[in-house]
């Protein structure tokens, strides 16, 4: 009997403490993930800016009340107010307007040509590190090749082939991205498939595809994730570049680089019209900047 | 040495073959119809002409051949120095891209002198500086400089320095007076990546035993940044010029443009608007020559400079 009850007692305690112990839930963990980042006032003024942005490419209507197209002869080259809050164009059209509508076309290049260099850099950069050997070495010769063409130029080379236009010039930026991400993703594809958890999962019995999609994929994709956010930013700026030399959007239409370009004729008269939609311009970048780095900072 | 020179060289060539190539494939393979662009180039709409005006287009232009024998063909060219003619001035652009180079040389030339000025001084000024919330701010500087388009850049500086303050012509390439503005422009994201390494290079040293034994022997903060920590937290930087040609080559297209300078730069923007399609392969061309050849004496310096790399080939060799 006594014996009983000595060996009773410890089992019960450990079951009663197993029942109290539950793993937290996928929001639980996640939160608990994100809480010191929301901690720090630049991270989060950064994600401010970033999702006003985002804001103004898929809802322009609601941040701004003025028609992008609407022209007032009248009101022409308004320095910057109250009710004009960038200023007036040589058309009398609202600056801030201009700028908030044309996030649309800028930043859909830009998520499109990240999305471009994504599906590439993750495709090249996956084969090249899981199959190894000629193919491997294939591969990254090709790539160094890519390196070797200043982004730029390579993306000019592009638009001149396949025409002007905001779809052409993403394309363009996209490809001139690739490499880049390439590299980075066989550089942790090589990390993570030598780890001990792809021996036991191939042991487990899991096929490559199983492998690769659970397994490894996860694991190699913060550094990733970290330079497409660098990227958004890169793609941004090279967008309103080939925009600025005049191989973007036909006039009419508002798009960052552009708008900046047509205020270059009034710098001596009215400066904010150029000056004002690429301080906006900045700020977003260095916003998405300063995201990337604070998520590397955590990751590390 | 040798045998590592001659494999190196042997490389660079085949890099510099492989990015001529990728640009021939692009601008000669990807259109839909490469005489279309041709003729609109020099001002001719493809529908308007007969058919044996076309098909003498054709053969005029070299296209009538098979995509091989049009590449051997320019490649044999290229290798002679005959970049081919321009279809919108109507001159060798060999000729052209020698009457332009040296404007882009000296301004590119420059930049890359400022930048590494600019860059090491920050990221020295940085390491040096103790009170947190102005190094913390130093820090941050670098990021903020990648951020700034280099064209916005160009239109603040001539806000500022040309209009306002008037010390230097806005535009313009005659003088030393006029390249200033362009090449602090052109410096300026330069300048931050190396800011940027510089400092993690720095934050990276301070933790080594050698410095601890440096200040124990006495030496200042200044004289163990100095001789001790500089040294080593700059050579990655050797490796990081050599990758930035690119960067200064891409800004020099913006710059030259916003500067109204007569370069290689703004030679290529100008042929891309017209589709000048051989100006365009042969400007490609030159600046992947000049990435490969600047990487080349970069990877040859490197040894002389960090002796730990030059003892590297004898201990993997067998």
């Amino acid at each position: 009997m006594t014996v009983d009850i000595r060996f009773d007692s410890p089992l019960g305690a450990v079951e009663t403490g197993d029942a109290t112990w539950r793993r937290r839930g996928r929001l639980r963990r996640s939160l608990a993930a994100c809480l010191p980042l929301l901690r720090r006032p630049g991270f989060l003024l950064a994600l401010a800016v970033v999702a006003f942005a985002l804001l103004a490419a898929v809802a322009p209507g609601l941040l701004s009340g003025f028609d992008p197209y609407a022209t007032a002869p009248a009101d022409k080259l308004r320095p910057p107010d109250a009710t004009h809050w960038f200023g007036t164009d040589e058309l009398g059209r609202d600056l801030y307007t201009r700028v908030v509508h044309g996030a649309s076309l800028s930043v859909l290049a830009a998520l499109l040509a990240v999305g471009i260099a994504l599906a590439g850099g993750l495709g090249l950069g996956i084969l090249s590190g899981f199959a190894g050997g000629r193919l491997d070495a294939f591969i990254m010769r090709f790539i160094d090749v890519l390196l070797a063409l200043p982004g730029l130029l390579l993306a000019l080379a592009i638009v001149t082939a396949i025409g002007f236009g905001t779809v052409p010039v993403a394309i363009a930026v996209g490809v001139a991205l690739v490499p880049g991400f390439a590299r980075t993703t066989r550089a942790e594809v090589l990390r993570v498939k030598t780890l001990p958890y792809v021996e036991a999962a191939r042991l487990g019995g899991a096929s490559w595809t199983r492998t690769l999609l659970l397994h490894i994929l996860p694991n190699a994709w913060s550094p990733v994730a970290v330079l497409a956010t660098l990227d958004f930013g890169a793609a941004i700026l090279a967008t309103a570049g080939l925009s600025f030399l005049g191989f973007g959007a036909a006039p009419p239409a508002a798009e960052w680089g552009t708008l900046i370009s047509n205020g270059r004729h009034f710098l001596i008269t009215a400066p904010w019209v150029s000056l004002l939609p690429g301080l906006f311009l900045v700020a977003v970048v260095f916003s998405l900047n300063h995201i990337a780095r604070t998520l590397e900072e955590v990751q590390r | 040495m040798s045998r590592y020179l001659i494999g190196r060289v042997g490389q660079a060539l085949l890099v510099l073959w492989g990015a001529y190539s990728i640009a021939y494939a692009i601008l000669y393979l990807l259109p839909a119809d490469t005489l279309a662009i041709m003729l609109s180039a020099s001002g001719l709409e493809i529908d308007s002409l007969p058919e044996e005006e076309i098909a003498r287009a054709r053969a005029y232009y070299g296209l009538d051949r098979s995509f091989l024998e049009q590449y051997f063909d320019l490649l044999w060219g290229a290798l002679q120095g005959d970049l081919g003619q321009s279809l919108t001035q109507n001159r060798p652009v060999a000729e052209l891209l020698a009457e332009r180079l040296p404007q882009t040389l000296s301004l590119a030339g420059l930049a890359i002198l400022l930048s590494l000025a600019g860059g090491i001084g920050l990221a020295y000024l940085t390491a040096y500086v103790r009170w947190q919330p102005l190094k913390a701010a130093l820090a941050r500087l670098p990021s903020l400089g990648f951020s700034i388009p280099v064209f916005w850049m160009g239109l603040l500086l001539i806000q500022v320095f040309a209009f306002g303050l008037g010390w230097f012509p806005a535009t313009g390439n005659a003088g030393f007076e006029s390249l200033v503005l362009p090449a602090v422009t052109l410096a300026i994201p330069s300048a931050a990546v190396y800011a940027q390494v510089l400092q993690r290079g720095f934050q990276c040293v301070w933790r080594e035993p050698y410095i601890v034994t440096a200040y124990a022997k006495g030496l200042s903060h200044g004289q163990v940044q100095a001789r001790h920590a500089f040294k080593n937290a700059a050579l990655p930087l050797l490796t990081l010029i050599g990758l930035q040609v690119g960067n200064t080559v891409s800004g020099a297209v913006l710059v030259e443009t916003i500067f109204t300078r007569s370069g290689v730069g703004r030679l290529v923007q100008e042929a891309v608007l017209r589709q000048d399609i051989p100006v365009v392969l042969a400007v490609v061309a030159v600046s992947a020559a000049a990435f490969v050849a600047v990487n080349l004496i970069v990877d040859l310096l490197y040894p002389t400079l960090d002796p730990r790399i030059a003892h590297m080939p004898e201990v993997s060799q067998p």
